[in-house]
């Protein structure tokens, strides 16, 4: 099975993470309709190396991880406010 | 059909034509260039040549016909969606496929065989019985069945009785049922060759040129040329290629995996899916199983294949169907699938005059192969969306005016 490190319990199974999707840019204060729609909508889609959240799911960590969509690599793993 | 096959059968020789012309040198201009040679962009073709009379148009196909999502698909074909807009479109998909085989003089073993969902909990019914009030208020075929009617239409399920996967009831919908993909996909490109469209397959598309509010150019690996007017069908590449238009799709990539079995004697006369166990299952006219089931867990550009997922598949095809054990796997891919935020398409015109979107199929474009090649050739044609195509609107999402068809589409597609 694919392996993914949990930055705090070192590498597991991928299946005990759960995906939660690519980091989105923080919302502006009362920020327009069309804002809103971007920021729920539109999401990091390129081909190529992304930054996402992730959860290991038996000690619900919370972390963020750099990871190539074409090839499925993991470059990098990190907890939010520690530098990757 | 019958006489004309008949006659096919009794004449000496069998007389045997090439599908397709060999794919001939760039033009430097086409009326209409299509990015991307699947099912969609092939009936859009066919549609604007045989419908509309506009015959100046390239396909171009950076690959080989079909070769992406439209020949790795499980070929589930149904009407049986949440939204009045869907049923509304995907009942026009059903009815297509049932003429599709006249209309291309193309067998595409069209087969309504009808489709059965299974509820393993109150919940799972609870939504079938809106799902079946307003399938019929649409005027599709599509009714709640309880335990005995499940038991009786496929007796080698298992009920699971007492357990805590017991099928407590069904959706049954007549209408559905399943195509031969690459039959569709050559069917309507032969039809279109025919009238002149030509089809360049192994032409990459690398980008475009735009103007103030219009493309002007299709960048390809052969070559630059201009076009009046650009769709784009790229399937799992949508994204990627509206970007090189500068136009962002609210579209996230992921694989989507399937299998199928050695063939066996028919036993399944049914599509049957359980939404639980994000497992559903048909047989091929060939015999063989064909199991397909939820998208893999998170994004990626590739068509690999992973044994966590196949072990899924195989574990809820073994729960339904115990008998199934044993069998050995014949084939197992994957395609990758782009994904909406509401789980419909995107379909219609882009934020750029001429550039129009076939876009968004995500899990579930295969059953709208006719009705999307139809209804986006009369956007080209007419420079205006028609009615049905409207609630697809890429403006939608900044209306906050979704179309959401998880719960009909996440497992059984
Ligand atoms: C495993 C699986 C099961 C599925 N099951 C079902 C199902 O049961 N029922 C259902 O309705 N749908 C199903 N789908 C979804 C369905 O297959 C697709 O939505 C549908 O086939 C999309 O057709 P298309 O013609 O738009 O795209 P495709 O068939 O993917 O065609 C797009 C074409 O664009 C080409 N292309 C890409 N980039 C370029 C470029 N740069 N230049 C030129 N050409 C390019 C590709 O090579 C490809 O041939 C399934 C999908 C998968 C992967």
């Amino acid at each position: 099975m694919k392996l993914l490190t949990c930055p705090l319990n070192g590498p597991r199974n991928i299946d005990e993470f759960q995906y939660l999707g690519p980091l989105r840019p923080d919302l502006a204060e009362g920020a327009a309709d069309a804002d809103w729609a971007a920021h729920l909508f539109r999401a990091e889609n390129r081909p190529g190396p992304m930054v996402e959240w992730w959860r290991h799911t038996p000690s619900n960590t919370v972390f963020l991880a750099e990871r190539h969509t074409l090839t499925d690599t993991i470059l990098r793993t990190w907890l939010p406010g520690a530098k990757p | 059909m019958v006489l004309r096959l008949l006659k096919y059968g009794l004449s000496r020789g069998y007389p045997v034509t090439g599908d397709l012309p060999p794919t001939p040198d760039l033009r430097a201009s086409y009326d209409v260039v299509i990015v991307g040679g699947g099912g969609h962009g092939l009936a859009c073709a066919h549609h604007l040549a045989k419908y509309h009379g506009i015959r100046s148009v390239a396909v171009l196909e950076k690959g080989w016909l079909a070769g992406g999502n439209t020949a790795r698909n499980t070929t589930t074909i149904r009407s049986n969606y949440m939204t009045m807009q869907s049923i509304a479109f995907y009942k026009e998909a059903v009815a297509l496929y049932e003429g599709m085989s006249e209309e291309l003089d193309f067998n595409v073993m069209f087969s309504q065989r009808g489709q059965l969902t299974l509820a393993h909990s109150e919940a799972t019914l609870r939504a079938f019985h809106l799902r079946a009030e307003t399938g019929r208020h649409m005027g599709i075929g599509i009714e709640v069945i309880g335990p005995d009617e499940v038991r009786a239409r496929v007796p080698e399920l298992n009920m699971d009785r007492g357990g805590a996967l017991e099928i407590i009831g069904g959706l049954w919908h007549p209408d559905g049922g399943t195509a031969r993909h690459d039959a569709v996909a050559w069917g309507y490109a032969r039809e279109a060759s025919r009238r002149g469209v030509e089809i360049h397959q192994r032409t990459a598309v690398t980008g475009f040129g735009v103007t103030g509010d219009r493309v002007t150019q299709v960048q390809t690996d052969r070559g630059v040329i201009n076009a009046g007017a650009v769709l784009i069908a790229c399937g799992g590449m949508n994204y990627d290629m509206a970007l090189r238009a500068g136009v962002d799709l609210p579209i996230r990539c992921f694989p989507l995996q399937a299998m199928v079995t050695e063939p066996v004697k028919p036993w399944l006369h049914t599509l049957v899916s359980s939404v639980s166990l994000h497992t559903y299952l048909v047989q091929s006219s060939r015999g063989e199983v064909v199991i397909g089931g939820g998208s893999d867990p998170y994004q990626l550009y590739s068509t690999r294949s992973t044994l966590d997922l196949k072990e899924h598949l195989a574990e809820g095809a073994v729960h339904l169907f115990p008998f199934l054990r044993g069998l050995k796997v014949l084939r197992q891919w994957a395609g990758i699938t782009d994904m909406t935020p509401d789980y419909s398409p995107i379909m219609g015109a882009s934020p750029l005059d001429n550039l129009w979107l076939d876009c968004g199929w995500g899990t579930w474009g295969f059953k709208a192969t006719p009705v999307a090649g139809k209804r986006m050739a009369e956007c080209i044609a007419t420079g205006r969306v028609p009615e049905v195509l409207a609630p697809f609107a890429l403006s939608r999402f900044a209306r906050f005016d979704l179309v959401n068809e998880m719960g009909a589409t996440a497992a059984s597609h």
